[in-house]
């Protein structure tokens, strides 16, 4: 299959890039340990729980999807450096498909943000956090998901601003509401009414539910599959739409 | 090899809230033989490099058609790609990719086997002489070297068509003599190759035919000897103080003059016999004279009498 050939092409050059770089594994633990230690800590009065393993089993999926989201959406100003060099015009004067210069791309970032997750679910076990193996592995396939998603809209985007300095305000003024209504943080069980009203507008509000009931051990929960199947539609769509300014993108 | 008529296309570029459209490239003709060097000329902004990238399927052609390596353009781009490579302008690699793994890549992107692609990189390397460099990073390489890479890289699928953009722009005068040999080599195992250029010296050297483009549109074509015959008898470029160039103009509004800042050029039948006359035409006149020179037509001349200015100002 030639989108399967192409894209593993793409992701095996995109990887190796990477770990010839290993400090971004440095980097994206780092932050996300100091959370824990920090911030976390916190949490058992402020969320009005018996033990710290609960209150875990709280934050670690929100921190989670916080790292797919941002991981995901700040994966564009590589993509411009590309640009910028000529490797993705090269890539284009070939028959490689189009979608896989995409995938190839975007599959990348859904790998090394699910190392990035389990590097930070072993270290939250240290603080006593359980779960179960299955719920976890659904729990990651959100992750997965997630971070596909937010990663090719991304490289759309990159692609159709073209610069660093268009891009990095953008990112940030979406990145920003979505984080505050979705619960991510903080559960929005305590917020007023209208705020729970607009979070429910806001797809990752629907992710993040879903994962924490996943970490509670609750696979019953309709959040569950409600979160999966509105992070599959969004994927989809996102890579499908990205994959066309791939094709047809001017310099 | 190349065949393409009333090939057009407009941009809208947006001004404020206005819209204005721009037409970029308003139907070029063009018939490149196959083994030829063509040379495509003109200064920034005639619509070369939109021209190029349309027949590169970088951007959809808003009309007329096109035939290349043997393959419609409009209604099958995928099998222009097959047969034709394209090295753009700005360079296409990647600072902390070796040259084999960029050429890997590429020929592996373009269909090939692993093994096959390992061995293409390798050959290419040898032809262009990068072998020695050829598992150090890119941002450790030359400009001519960096510069070497992106051609290997344009031509690893062995197409039938290379399109150069520009290819010794920037590029030392060494460099530049060592990438027209390249130029030539690729012509000689078998490929056509589609130049765009700013050196007319390097038109005249290199290619084997040229076309001129200018606002959008061809204005001359043919091999540059033709070009420059088409432009009969001699020139004469008269060197004259700033103050001179006026009066100087209107002693010798008898022949085809172009004015400039600090000279005059003249259009003459035969420069031996014309330039006595010159000189006593001026004296009259009194003005001053700098220096006189006489010379056969250059392409550049060819470019002036073609689009009405000099392709080093524009």
């Amino acid at each position: 299959m030639k989108l399967l050939r192409d894209t593993s092409l793409i992701f095996q050059r995109q990887a190796k890039l990477l770990l010839q770089n290993p400090v971004w594994i440095l980097v994206g633990v780092f932050q996300p340990v100091m959370y824990l230690l920090l911030f976390a800590p916190l949490l058992k009065p402020a969320l009005q729980v018996q033990t710290n393993a609960e209150a875990y089993e709280i934050f670690v999926p929100g921190l989670l999807v916080l790292l797919a989201i941002f991981g995901g959406l700040f994966q564009g100003f590589g993509l411009i450096a590309e640009l910028r060099a000529g490797v993705i015009e090269r890539s284009r004067v070939t028959p490689v498909s189009r979608l896989a210069l995409l995938l190839g791309r975007s599959l990348r970032d859904v790998v090394s943000l699910i190392a990035q997750a389990v590097i930070i679910t072993l270290l939250a076990l240290l603080f006593d956090l359980r779960v179960f193996l299955g719920n976890l592995l659904l729990a990651y396939l959100m992750l997965a998901l997630i971070s596909l998603m937010t990663s090719a809209l991304s490289y759309g985007i990159a692609l159709l601003v073209k610069s660093e300095d268009a891009l990095a305000p953008l990112m940030n003024t979406v990145a920003q509401p979505v984080l505050l209504l979705s619960g991510i943080l903080l559960p929005l069980t305590h917020a007023p009414g209208w705020l729970q009203g607009v979070a429910n507008w806001n797809p990752f509000s629907w992710a993040v539910n879903g994962t924490r009931a996943l970490f509670r051990g609750d696979l019953g929960a309709p959040e569950v599959w409600q979160g999966l199947l509105i992070m599959a539609v969004l994927a989809v769509a996102a890579v499908l739409w990205a994959a066309r300014e791939f094709a047809r993108s001017v310099r | 090899m190349i065949e393409t008529r009333g090939l057009r296309k407009s941009f809208t570029s947006r001004q404020g809230r206005e819209k204005k459209k721009v037409e970029a490239v308003r139907g070029v003709d063009l018939d490149v033989a196959e083994g030829e060097i063509f040379g495509f000329l003109g200064p920034n902004g005639a619509g070369k490099t939109t021209t190029l990238r349309m027949l590169a399927t970088l951007i959809e052609p808003d009309g007329g058609s096109a035939t290349i390596a043997g393959a419609d353009l409009l209604k099958d781009p995928g099998e222009v790609r097959r047969r034709i490579g394209y090295v753009a302008q700005g360079g296409s690699t990647w600072d902390d990719s070796t040259a084999r793994e960029e050429l890997v890549l590429q020929a592996r992107l373009y269909g090939i086997g692993k093994a096959a692609a390992h061995k293409r990189a390798q050959a290419v390397l040898d032809g262009f002489q990068l072998s020695e460099y050829a598992d150090r990073k890119c941002k450790t390489y030359s400009g001519g070297q960096r510069r070497r890479v992106d051609i290997a890289l344009g031509i690893i699928h062995e197409p039938k068509v290379v399109f150069l953009d520009e290819p010794t722009t920037g590029l030392d005068p060494q460099s530049r003599a060592h990438m027209w040999e390249e130029v030539r080599r690729l012509r000689a195992e078998g490929m056509t190759v589609f130049i765009t250029t700013h050196y007319l010296d390097e038109a005249d050297a290199l290619c084997d035919r040229i076309s001129i483009m200018d606002n959008g549109a061809i204005v001359a074509s043919g091999t540059p000897a033709e070009l420059k015959r088409e432009i009969s008898g001699d020139v004469v470029r008269v060197g004259l103080a700033m103050d001179a160039v006026a009066p100087a103009a209107s002693a010798l509004s008898a022949y085809k003059i172009e004015t400039y800042d600090d000279s005059v050029r003249l259009y003459v039948e035969d420069g031996a016999v014309a330039i006595p006359q010159i000189l006593r035409a001026l004296d009259a006149a009194g003005v001053p004279l700098g220096t006189i020179e006489l010379h056969r037509p250059s392409l550049d001349d060819v470019f002036l009498t073609k689009t009405g200015r000099s392709l080093r100002e524009s």
